[in-house]
């Protein structure tokens, strides 16, 4: 370990907020303005919907990956592993169940069956549950191979997974290889779809949130911070890492994997490098997401992932050319510039918004809260 | 796949035409593989962009062939002109990222990539592109068949050789070369004893821009090249760089040799659409081998 | 939080409605195609010729009168999104330009794949899409009611090449059956479309398969199959990728000295492959969708030859015009002969009136089958010869006699 290397751990694990366990008056703010304008958001603005329930998963996406980067000091490059394998696991589920998934995704004539809206139901609910709990799994199996790295080599031997898992899915013809599956078609009108699924992805986000916020509040929320800190005097207090860091990551993929479910069904045709296991672009704008927002933080994903959305998708529809020019621009200035995140700064200005007690502004604090 | 290793039995020479296609090749890889394994060593910065940079490198050949003349001219071009690039980029961005954990870098080159992908394809347009060295190939009988060797892949392989040489003189022996040495072991100590390390950073980063320059000119001579095609050269560096470690030049060469063999080797054997999914195959079997290795002292590897 | 994204989501639309209204030929109304088309990523050589040629026919059309429907004219603007060559993106702004910028006609994308992505979404809001570069033959069986496609589709792409592999067989008193061939397919939904093609013809005829790889998306080097190739020593070597494939397949022809007497490659247009590989290139069989050389003569453009030359004048790099091009031209030609037909801007009505086309045009006839592709019209193939591409196949649109064998560089 070279001096560069200890220096930037040192950095890692002392600049973090501490406490963080209580639903305040803030929380309480601004997750009761998200759930509104969740419910209201289709009905106020309904030629947007596809693209806030997009907004949802990127919410989903930067959340999970914070369970681990932001959590647990692990930064994962391939958590999309876990929306690709959800993707998969969901459509080939939904196929699967009422005929023959090799016929159906050949590329020469495949895909013309027709499903009766009962089983495009059926399908798509059982597809979602085997897919979060099938990425789950592979996060428990995945978990043997890559706990025992640190640091970058975590991060490479993560993206290495993703990437491998593409290209392996490309050249298995049962799934149709990298000719792709196109998806059931929605039995419904085009609107009709489009409510279903952000009802869908709404969902999604906001049980991830909760669930999160939960987690994070209670001890395995502790023993993972602890992790962070420092891994080896964690295990000394009695810690089982490896059980932890497993379980971290299987919540991370059960989320991640109805995600991938979901937005498979939402783009209608699935193949393995664009769009089931694209490290360079979902897989890292989780990462930049989580960063934007701050990252160790619970809101910090969370706005992270709505600011960037917006910043995309507005680049892409006003600087056509220079979107990726506008959006590298803007990751560089965030990780150079911002390091922090929007969060994490905020965290430090006001900490008393936050229900972190600092004895100077704590009665000020209280006073603001009623 | 047994009819594929049937024919390689039968037919020894394929041996010899996949050997020495992934030798020359695997050259090339070992020079931005370099490149990543000293900034990783002596700053701590893992660039993600360094694919980008080969990129740029061959579109400097691209451009000089595209004028008329020899595309290998625009080798000292191109070291110049990304050394002086890198230079810029690490006065910008990289000098503020050299202190930060890990993560910062490696996010911060990647807004880098997507900037320079996206300013090559407004720039000279999304077309796949090469440069034309105009040498011949030559069919050399051998084992039971012919091999072909094409003049360019045996140049470059030279070129690579004496880049490699050149680089390792420099640091054995220049003052600046003592300097990054001393600074890769101990930045801080080598602050103390009066190293501008600043100055070797940026000198470092400089190197290694331009020595993924120069690979950039060869790649374009030998294969294709287009904008977006640097992240498959990131992923190969950090796969060979992982393998073999840093601050180790011969690991580094061996392991890019091996790669650019494996390549190949994966290729024939398991059919063309296996060939990204060796390297990265590789790449987690050293990361596993060196768990179970590292294990044996109940300790992680890091 | 609620009220910056609400402001956001207002400023976009007012920017968005102030965008597509300040702009206008004079005194005629608009009619906006929506198109989300490749400007990035490994689609994005193909992607820009499709657009030139959209361009390129919207201008004709604007220069000509525009669309009169009753009193009315209006003349075509094209609103383009980048869709970063993944499916992905395709959906998102395709509901983008339906709900957003109220885009009522569509162009297709580039490639079978962000087409198969396009075609349930114009499904879904029943809204017609004429689409010049998805081949794909699995769009054509799903039923799908808004989808057209001017072009032919991909298992014609390569079929003459391997029946005139067996046709010289037979001539050289060779059998069928010990005729081999060799195939390297990207791995994506449009050439292994092509390459089902070519499996059905290969069986048809009784040849024999010796290779069959598929080369990955991020392809630069296919040196491993082609050293498989000079092992095994076919009789023929097909070979489709998009562009970058072609251009990675030439350069290690050239490299690696391959002399199969025969060898088809998808894509040589595009790729500029005459200019970059002038050597290697001699003797290629290059399927086309469309050739400058053949005698197809429409109302918008005149003749394939006066197409050729209005569309080099309007783009000077261009020495060879890309197939894609012609075909994306004659996709916006089609839009203004169905709008002139349907006198309304229903959909729906539109929609029957571009299922009734029945045009001759630069690029052939364009006709629909109720699946929506398009049978009037045959795919060439060309060999390179000299640096030029002549029409060697099929017989009857054939200018010149076949090389065979290909002369080796």
């Amino acid at each position: 370990m070279t001096a560069a290397d200890e220096r930037a751990q040192e950095v890692a694990t002392t600049a973090e907020p501490t406490s963080r366990r209580v639903f305040t008056f803030n929380d309480y703010m601004m997750f009761g303005a998200i759930v509104i304008f969740g419910i209201v958001g289709p009905f106020l603005f309904p030629n947007y919907t596809f693209q806030i329930a997009v907004l949802w998963l990127m919410v989903l996406f930067a959340q999970t990956w914070d369970v681990m980067g932001g959590q647990m000091g692990y930064n994962s490059l391939g958590n999309i592993f876990f929306f690709g394998a959800g993707m998969y696991i969901c459509t080939v589920t939904q196929i699967g169940l009422f005929t023959d998934v090799g016929n159906y995704t050949s590329s020469s004539d495949g895909g013309s069956f027709q499903f009766t809206p009962d089983q495009y139901y059926i399908g798509v609910a059982v597809g979602l549950v085997f897919a979060a709990i099938g990425s789950s799994l592979l996060a428990v199996a995945l978990g043997w191979i890559v706990f025992g790295l640190r640091g970058p080599y975590f991060a490479i031997g993560t993206l290495g997974i993703a990437l491998g898992a593409g290209e392996l899915v490309g050249a298995w013809e049962w799934v149709g290889g990298g000719g792709g599956i196109p998806i059931p078609v929605y039995p419904g009108s085009g609107d009709g779809k489009s409510f279903f699924y952000y009802t869908l992805c709404f969902g999604a986000a906001m049980a991830t949130f909760l669930f999160l916020k939960w987690l994070y509040s209670t001890r395995f929320g502790l023993a993972i911070n602890a992790i962070r800190d420092d891994e080896e005097k964690a295990e000394a207090m009695g810690i089982h890492t490896m059980r932890h860091k497993t379980a971290a990551w299987a919540i991370s993929a059960f989320f991640l994997g109805i995600s991938g479910g979901l937005f498979g069904n939402m783009t209608g045709f699935i193949e393995p490098l664009e769009v089931a296991f694209p490290a360079p672009t979902f897989g890292l704008f989780m990462v930049a997401m989580a960063l934007l927002g701050g990252k160790g933080t619970i809101w910090g994903p969370v706005v992270g992932a709505i600011l960037f959305h917006i910043v995309k998708e507005a680049t892409w529809t006003y600087f056509l050319g220079w979107q990726w020019v506008a959006l590298g621009v803007i990751i560089i200035v965030n990780i150079v510039y911002f390091q922090q995140g929007i969060v994490g700064w905020l965290q430090e200005k006001y900490p008393h918004w936050f229900g972190i007690e600092v004895e100077a502004r704590n009665a000020g604090a209280k006073r603001a809260a009623e | 796949m047994l009819d594929n290793l049937n024919l390689l039995v039968i037919a020894p020479f394929l041996n010899v035409q996949l050997l020495l296609d992934g030798l020359f090749i695997g050259a090339i890889f070992a020079l931005a593989a370099y490149g990543l394994a000293l900034v990783w060593g002596v700053m701590n910065v893992k660039n993600l962009c360094q694919g980008e940079y080969v990129i740029m490198g061959g579109y400097f050949a691209w451009y000089i062939g595209s004028k008329g003349i020899h595309p290998m001219f625009a080798m000292p071009v191109a070291i110049v002109g990304m050394f002086g690039f890198g230079w810029f980029i690490y006065k910008i961005i990289i000098s503020r990222v050299v202190e930060k954990d890990m993560f910062t870098s490696l996010l911060a080159t990647f807004g880098l990539a997507i900037v320079i992908q996206q300013g090559l394809n407004l720039a000279f347009g999304p077309e796949v592109q090469v440069a034309n060295s105009g040498y011949p190939t030559h069919t050399i009988p051998m084992l039971g068949g012919s091999i072909t060797v094409a003049e360019i892949k045996f140049y470059s392989f030279l070129i690579c050789c004496a880049l490699a040489g050149a680089v390792i003189f420099f640091m054995k022996t220049s003052r600046m070369g003592q300097a990054i040495r001393a600074t890769s072991q101990d930045a801080r100590a080598a602050k103390v004893m009066g190293i501008d390390t600043e100055q070797v950073f940026a000198f470092t980063y400089a190197l290694n821009a331009a020595i993924c320059g120069a690979a950039g000119v060869l790649i374009s001579m030998i294969w294709v090249i287009q904008p977006f095609y640097g992240i498959t050269h990131s992923i190969r560096a950090f796969v060979i760089v992982t393998a073999a470690g840093f601050g180790n030049l011969v690991g580094v060469i061996m392991a890019a040799f091996g790669l650019g063999v494996a390549e190949q080797y994966g290729g024939f054997v398991f059919g063309a659409e296996m060939q990204q999914a060796t390297v990265v195959g590789m790449l987690l079997l050293v990361l596993i081998w060196r768990q179970v290795q590292m294990s044996r002292y109940r300790q992680a590897v890091q | 939080m609620r009220h910056l994204k609400k402001w956001t989501l207002a400023a976009a639309t007012t920017v968005a409605m102030m965008g597509t209204s300040s702009i206008a030929y004079a005194a005629c109304d608009e009619i906006i195609l929506g198109s989300a088309i490749s400007f990035t990523g490994k689609y994005s050589t193909n992607g820009i010729h499709a657009k030139n040629g959209y361009d390129l026919a919207v201008k004709k059309i604007n220069d000509m009168g525009g669309v009169k429907i009753g009193d009315n004219c209006y003349n075509f603007k094209v609103k383009y999104y980048d869709d970063e060559s993944t499916p992905a993106r395709t959906a998102q702004l395709l509901e983008r330009l339906i709900k957003q910028d109220g885009v009522k006609y569509f162009l297709g994308p580039y490639s079978s794949a962000t087409t198969k992505a396009a075609a349930p979404i114009m499904e879904k809001y029943k809204i017609p899409m004429i689409e010049a570069e998805g081949a794909s033959r699995s769009l054509f069986n799903k039923g799908y009611k808004y989808l057209f496609a001017v072009l032919s589709t991909s298992e014609q792409y390569l079929a003459s090449s391997v029946a005139l592999a067996a046709e010289i067989a037979k001539k050289n008193g060779k059998k069928p059956g010990d005729v081999k061939v060799a195939m390297a397919f990207e791995n994506d939904p449009f050439s292994l479309d092509v390459r089902a093609g070519v499996l059905d013809d290969v069986k048809k005829h009784g040849l024999k398969v010796v290779i069959d790889d598929k080369l990955p998306r991020d392809l630069s080097d296919m040196s491993a199959t082609l050293t498989k190739v000079k092992a095994l020593k076919p009789d023929l070597l097909v070979i489709s990728g998009h562009s970058k494939g072609a251009a990675t397949a030439f350069r290690q022809l050239g490299e690696l000295k391959i002399d199969t007497p025969m060898i088809a490659i998808t894509h040589c247009e595009a790729a500029k492959v005459t200019s970059k590989f002038p050597k290697v290139a001699n003797g290629v069989l290059c399927p086309t969708q469309w050739a400058e050389t053949l005698s197809y003569k429409g109302p918008y453009f005149g003749t394939a030859a006066e197409y050729d030359k209005a569309f080099k004048a309007a783009y000077k790099d261009y020495k060879n015009v890309p197939y894609q091009s012609a075909q994306a031209s004659a996709a916006v030609l089609v839009w203004h002969d169905a709008l002139k037909r349907a006198q309304s801007l229903d959909p729906d009505k539109v929609r029957d009136a571009i299922a009734a086309t029945d045009l001759k045009t630069f690029y052939g006839s364009i006709k629909f089958s109720k699946a929506g592709n398009n049978v009037a019209k045959p795919m060439v193939l060309r060999q390179i010869q000299d640096g030029k591409y002549n029409v060697v196949a099929p017989s009857e649109w054939a200018s010149h006699k076949v090389e065979y064998p290909r002369k080796a560089q």
